[in-house]
């Protein structure tokens, strides 16, 4: 429980470091958050822009901004979007169902995908399976994401024609016509381009790592005593990875962020990603201070989670909680 | 004494085993660890090799089961109860035919439960039947049956130990390959694992002890091989060992017995050469009291006085 | 290849001449970016979406530039930022992570700190935040792109420098009356440079990468600099009619360089550690 609880106030202390680093970067913007809402060009009157100032607070000293918007904050309330014209909890949460259908599935196939490669490559190692395993994988993992996408786009969408060019959802039609079918079609290119990002460094690890256990002397004693390579694998080796492939995947929360917003600006796929690129371009500074937070928690629970699995799986750090 | 010379489980004749490296300007060249080495282990006794530790007596253990490292290249021949010991052969009598008893507690997978880890692989009904022996076997060894569900790291040192033996004798080997069973280990405890083994060559297996430690295999032993150099230089009875090696046969092996603490402690100077910068000929010349102009030359094992020497001038 | 052969080609000359030519390349593309005359990319409207050919290898844009020397200008700037932002990290790296190492305590809790901070929000999220606190622009890119990758090499140093830091033999020169400043001289700084440098290699794939990426987004350089990120963002308005080559050709030179420096990186490392390599 100790250690649960020091997670959890590091969790806090982090999260209150992001979000002041976060509002003292915003706050030093030269961009206009009033020129940003009206427009640059509005006609609108002195006074009616006075009085918005007023009302967001904007001609108070930066402290003072800081701590209204805290306490708004922690009360739940994180402002209005500028560009969306809606409470940010409410654009990040329709947002991220979105982002959501799309990074689970790219987590989940780039993680079982690489787990299943790694172990190919690992068990025939410097064979030419291993080689050419290992060279996709270096060059997915130097492939600009948002490239690889418009590369997608270029050859599935637009010359082949298989696949939507964009968006989530057929153009014109409401969320209720929308059919499952249509919204997995949509969703196919970018959680292919998601999953090239992510499938290099999950594949690369799982098989330095299991090079690494069959190099070990409990697999000499496993063979000694009769056990093939495969039963070996599935018997030592596959239990033993999965734990550190498992925590590594969850690692790579930080990542998979970063390549929504790129796979979903090429993609024009209305997901979180593209929401933060848009609140950066149209300086939605209380969309941008929300979604910055949120990310923050997201990267943080993808942590947390990978230690919790870590006690699940291995017995010895298991022990080591309950006795605690 | 008839009996088990006429019965050789294994005969291995001149092994030798290396090892492609890179060295520090990355140019790859091999490095003899195991050099021309030949001995037998006949039913029912215990063969003990001994030597310094990191002289690569381990490799020897590897070598014989077929497991070295993927950049080992093995030569020499093998046979087992006078079959040609050919690799897929050996891989039917791994952990079957032939056991492999480990150094330590690290050579359990550390996630998987001992119990799971005794009974190995097989299919279903298989286990069932090996798990039932398990039990008996668990008991011979004074292991409680809830032994089973622990992971290694709950183990005590003893306990592993006997874990360790139980995973070995439960197909009834032939041949037993022990690699430094005691280190670590109390006297008490020391003595019962001698015990076990004594108990395993009685029951007719042949078993193979490999140690640095002179006195123990003293103790167990019914030949001992003296390891030097990567490869033996004397096979002989342990009673040969007794009354300071008066009866040995190679310089090496008496000038190592001199030089324990209980004997004359008179250390031989020098140091053991290592692979990779081998002199030729005896290994043990450059160090040899006795040395003569032909022990420049190649030498082979040879008979005398019911062991064997790598001596030419060897009386 | 016969025997003679593979003696020539050991690993260790294979290792210098892969350095030498990943890098023999990549120094032509900055001095070919920094000597090029705008006019090679200049606008002509004679030769709108051109698809490639022999006198535009790389095709045209919808301003008929020639995507060829767009390209390399491009790549020649992202370069030039990653030498920006790995000399910028770098410092901070070494810096923090040195201090972090040797005082211990309270500094290395506040480093780690800073480095879990930097590392708690997503990077390109991070990049945005500081982009837009400098106005975005370019000068907003490279300050982004420069004060945001030490936190990984941070930990690099710092780790190093602790283990030699407790190693018997620098122990031993302490106790042999050797002053901080020889000990430092002697163990420190034979042992922590190659890491050190390694890493700031290592920097240079992911700076710009990440600066395309901003760039791509809309945040970094504007749409007249000849930029990777803004070539393609203006492709991407051109795919759904058919104009692959302006995004195909730009991003295979941006991956080229990327897995270049990484191979530099991986390369350096198996000749400074020589073992670490024996597979």
């Amino acid at each position: 429980m100790k250690g649960f609880l020091r997670t959890f106030l590091r969790m806090i202390t982090l999260l209150a470091a992001v979000s002041i680093l976060s509002f003292l970067l915003l706050a030093k913007s030269p961009v206009d958050p009033l020129t940003a809402y009206v427009g640059a060009s509005s006609t609108m009157s002195e006074e009616a822009k006075e009085e918005i100032a007023e009302y967001w607070g904007l001609n108070d000293p930066p402290l003072e901004r800081f701590l209204t918007w805290a306490g708004n904050t922690l009360r739940g309330d994180f402002g209005t979007s500028i560009v969306y014209k809606q409470p940010v909890l409410t654009v990040i949460r329709e947002r991220f169902q979105y982002s959501f259908v799309l990074m689970i599935t790219a987590w989940i196939c780039s993680g079982l995908l690489g787990f299943i490669l790694g172990i190919l490559a690992a068990v025939y190692q410097d064979s030419i399976l291993d080689k050419t395993i290992k060279t996709i994988c270096l060059i997915f993992q130097s492939a600009p994401t948002f490239w690889v996408g418009l590369l997608m786009l270029s050859i599935f969408a637009v010359n082949l024609g298989w696949f939507p060019i964009g968006l989530a959802a057929p153009m014109g039609k409401t969320a209720a016509e929308v059919t499952l079918g249509e919204r997995v079609h949509h969703l196919i290119l970018p959680a292919i381009t998601l999953s090239i990002l992510g499938i290099g460094k999950i594949t690369l690890y799982t098989r330095q790592k299991l090079l690494e256990i069959l190099n070990s002397e409990f697999i000499l004693y496993a063979r000694a005593r009769g056990e093939s390579t495969w039963q070996i694998v599935r018997r030592h080796g596959i239990k033993n990875i999965a734990i550190p492939a498992v925590t590594v995947q969850f690692a790579s929360f930080s990542e998979l962020f970063g390549g929504i917003a790129l796979a979903e600006s090429v993609f024009s796929y209305p997901g979180i990603g593209s929401a933060v690129t848009e609140a950066g371009l149209g300086g939605d500074v209380p969309l941008l201070l929300g979604i910055a937070i949120f990310s923050a928690v997201f990267v943080f629970a993808g942590n947390l989670t990978a230690n919790i699995l870590y006690g699940v799986i291995d017995p010895r750090i298991r022990e080591g909680i309950s006795h605690e | 004494m008839e009996e088990r010379q006429s019965n050789p489980v294994l005969q291995v004749k001149d092994l030798s085993i290396s090892f492609s490296m890179y060295d520090q300007g990355m140019a790859k060249h091999d490095l003899e660890v195991i050099h021309q080495l030949s001995l037998t282990v006949r039913r029912g006794e215990i063969l003990a090799v001994a030597g310094s530790s990191g002289s690569g007596k381990s490799l020897l253990a590897h070598g014989i089961l077929g497991i070295l490292p993927k950049n080992a290249k093995m030569e020499g021949e093998m046979a087992f109860c006078g079959q040609k010991l050919e690799p897929s052969l050996l891989e039917n009598l791994r952990g079957k035919e032939i056991a492999f008893i480990p150094q330590s507690v690290e050579y359990l997978d550390p996630l998987m439960k001992v119990g799971k880890q005794v009974i190995g692989r097989g299919k279903k009904s298989e286990r069932i039947r090996r798990q039932e022996k398990m039990k008996q076997v668990f008991e011979r060894y004074h292991l409680e049956p809830s032994a089973a569900d622990l992971y290694p790291y709950q183990l005590s040192g003893g306990m592993a130990r006997r874990v360790l033996i139980a995973g070995a004798v439960l197909d009834q080997p032939k041949l037993m390959i022990a690699d430094e069973p005691t280190p670590g280990l109390q006297e008490e405890l020391a003595r019962e694992t001698i015990q076990n083994f004594r108990e395993l060559a009685e029951a007719g297996c042949g078993v193979l002890l490999i140690t640095h430690d002179i006195d123990l295999a003293m103790e167990l032993a019914d030949r001992i091989a003296v390891f030097y150099g990567g490869t033996i230089l004397e096979i002989a009875p342990v009673e040969d060992f007794s009354a300071e090696g008066a009866n040995l046969r190679h310089p090496y092996s008496r000038a190592f017995l001199q030089a324990l603490p209980q004997n004359e402690f008179c250390p031989i100077k020098g140091s053991q050469p290592y692979a990779g910068n081998l002199p030729k000929g005896c290994l043990f010349a450059d160090r040899c009291p006795y040395r003569r102009e032909g022990c420049q030359e190649e030498m082979e094992m040879r008979a005398l006085r019911g062991g064997e020497v790598r001596c030419r001038y060897a009386e | 290849m016969n025997k003679k052969m593979d003696k020539f080609w050991n690993r260790k000359r294979k290792t210098c001449f892969v350095i030498g030519v990943a890098g023999a390349y990549l120094i032509l593309v900055l001095a070919a970016g920094l000597w090029m005359s705008p006019e090679r990319y200049g606008v002509d409207y004679n030769a709108k979406f051109t698809a490639p050919c022999l006198a535009h290898p790389f095709g045209t844009d919808q301003m008929g530039r020639d995507m060829f020397f767009r390209s390399v200008k491009g790549l020649s700037n992202s370069i030039l930022i990653g030498i920006l932002a790995s000399s910028v990290s770098s410092f901070i790296a070494l810096v923090f992570g040195v201090t972090a190492a040797i005082k211990g305590g309270k500094a290395d809790g506040f480093v780690n700190w800073c480095v879990d901070v930097c590392m708690g929000i997503p990077h390109l999220v991070l990049l945005i935040l500081i982009s837009f606190m400098m106005g975005r622009g370019g000068k907003g890119v490279m300050t982004a792109v420069a004060l945001t990758h030490w936190p990984e090499l941070t930990r690099l140093v710092r780790a190093e420098v602790l283990q030699i830091r407790s190693a018997p033999y620098v122990k031993a020169s302490y106790r042999m009356g050797k002053t901080r400043f020889q000990a430092a001289k002697e163990h420190m700084i034979p042992q922590v440079l190659p890491v050190y440098l390694i890493g700031v290699v290592l920097l240079f794939p992911h700076a710009i990468m990440h600066e395309a990426a901003i760039t791509f987004l809309g945040f970094g350089f504007s749409a007249e600099v000849p930029a990777i990120g803004v070539i393609l963002s203006e492709s991407m308005k051109h795919i759904a009619t058919g104009k692959w080559w302006m995004a195909v050709f730009p991003g295979l030179m941006l991956l080229l360089a990327v897995v270049l420096f990484d191979l530099i990186g991986e390369n350096l490392k198996r000749l400074l550690h020589p073992n670490s390599g024996n597979e």
